[in-house]
């Protein structure tokens, strides 16, 4: 329990993202940030998924609980999708969910969405950029996170 | 002299004795008197001869739809899961309904829950449904033992008080803001039709917790469902949650806990409101069913909200055109995007 203080005392921590990207786009595009040794900050944790239409709200909503401090949903550009339309109808979906949230009061920048490609190494490498400093800026998440030791202490 | 909804009572008992006794139907779904002032049970008439349980009062909170999957089923020959489907024509049922629960209907046909041919729908214009909560506020601390209803006042009767009141201002707040009252679908027509409402801003209520911070719109939210006790009355009062395993059934992932930790009631009202996005008519079961009085109907009408000014879709309106999120247009609004120029929160 100390460690976890320690961990998140505002000096240094670092938060952590989950991202998830898409198999045919956006993990290439990370894939290829790497092989072209462009720098990113090493925050993100990618959970690679067939399409982002396979990304569902329980997965967001269930990385948030679990105490990620953001989260990055990435696929393909409209109209490039592997599967022809996943994006299109995933587009919708995260909309509705992103205003959700915001709703609900849960900080703009906590939740993001992109469109990566194959080709966009560099592109990638931004996109964990301006979103790692979103979440360094909003501070570890504390909205929809379950605490398990203030459960316990109870 | 009847009121209304005593004319409309005798005419949906005369219509359903009709139906059933010809054989146009095998069941009809309504509502007879509850065991408590302000009350309806909902019924599933068989025989003619109980046509007469069958009323229709202000205090119709219930949506009939529910129940119509499952009344749909009882009433066909029965078979096994692999037998085929007997040949001919299944039986029908008919139910009552107003503009929100048709819409409902017409949702569940799009979503193949319900085939249109079998139902036979008892069309009643809707002059809005009171909430017993809000009675009861009115009343705070004394009993109501009785309330007659007439057709633009109420009035309530305890020990040792008796009050009229107007009805209008007790009315659900889903109701008040409603624009379609008057069924959509409709096969027998009960009472007379009723125009379409003019509203400036349906959404109100949205709006104004909008335009709060996101500091403020957390402290709403944390403080609103505080006090569910997670009982799921609010799921199981709505026709769009028909799925045989809820996600917040499912073991295996869990996505939701199933304590009453404030994180795990939270995330159960966000993912069960999320999966009525583009489904809800707005019909107010779920509040008015809730034991605790939790404003659960604000959640799915910001969804319904962002439907309609995102891709201009109120749902059950249109029976011929797919569910907004079971389409797309190549050109849909993606503000949101963070690789988008200018991206920023999407509707605005």
């Amino acid at each position: 329990m100390t460690s976890k203080t320690n961990e998140t005392s505002q000096t240094n921590w670092e938060p952590k993202i989950i991202a998830f990207l898409c198999n045919w786009c956006s993990y290439a595009g990370a894939d290829l940030a790497g092989v072209s040794r462009f720098q990113y900050p090493p925050n993100i944790r990618i959970v690679r998924v067939p399409c982002s239409g396979r990304v569902s709200e329980n997965m967001i909503l269930s990385a948030l609980k679990s105490g990620a401090d953001g989260i990055l949903v990435s696929g393909c550009h409209p109209g490039d999708c592997h599967y022809i339309s996943g994006n299109y109808f995933a587009r919708r979906r995260f909309a509705l969910l992103g205003n959700l949230l915001d709703f609900i009061g849960i900080e703009p920048g906590r939740v993001n969405f992109s469109w990566v490609s194959a080709a966009e190494g560099e592109q990638f490498a931004e996109v964990v950029r301006t979103v790692t400093e979103k979440v360094k800026e909003l501070g570890p998440a504390t909205r929809l996170v379950k605490k398990i030791e203030a459960m316990q202490a109870a | 002299m009847p009121t209304i909804n005593e004319k409309i009572s005798e005419e949906i008992r005369a219509q359903a004795k009709k139906l059933l006794a010809e054989g146009t139907v095998a069941a009809v779904i309504g509502y007879a008197s509850g065991s408590l002032p302000m009350t309806v049970k909902p019924l599933v008439v068989r025989r003619p001869e109980d046509c007469g349980k069958l009323l229709w009062n202000t205090f119709c909170v219930l949506n009939l739809a529910n129940f119509l999957p499952e009344v749909l089923k009882s009433v066909e020959p029965p078979r096994g899961p692999r037998d085929p489907k007997p040949e001919g024509p299944l039986p029908k049922v008919a139910i009552m309904a107003t503009g929100c629960w048709s819409r409902n209907i017409v949702v569940q046909i799009q979503e193949h829950q319900v085939e249109r041919e079998r139902v036979v729908v008892m069309g009643v214009g809707s002059r809005g449904m009171v909430s017993r909560r809000k009675v009861e506020a009115l009343f705070a601390g004394r009993e109501i033992l009785a309330v007659e209803e007439l057709d633009h006042d109420l009035i309530v009767r305890g020990s040792g008080f008796e009050e009229k009141i107007n009805r209008w201002s007790v009315v659900r707040d889903n109701c008040q803001t409603c624009t379609h009252p008057d069924p959509l679908l409709v096969d027998v027509r009960i009472g007379e039709p009723v125009s379409d409402r003019k509203n400036p801003n349906p959404f109100k209520q949205v709006d104004e917790l909008e335009a709060k911070s996101a500091a403020e719109r957390w402290g709403w939210f944390t403080s609103e469902f505080a006090t569910c006790i997670r009982c799921y009355a609010c799921r199981n009062a709505c026709p769009l949650c028909y799925c045989p395993t809820c996600f917040v059934d499912d073991a295996k992932p869990q996505w939701v806990g199933k304590s009453l930790d404030a994180t795990d009631t939270g995330l159960f009202h966000v993912m069960r409101a999320y999966h009525c996005a583009g489904r809800c008519t707005d019909c107010g079961a779920c509040e008015s069913v809730c034991p605790m009085g939790i404003n659960m109907r604000l959640l799915t009408k910001k969804l319904n909200k962002d439907v309609l000014n995102l891709y201009g879709i109120e749902a059950g309106m249109q029976p011929d055109s797919p569910l907004p999120l079971t389409t797309y247009k190549i050109n849909d609004p993606q503000k949101f995007i963070v690789t988008e120029a200018g991206a920023g929160k999407e509707g605005e």
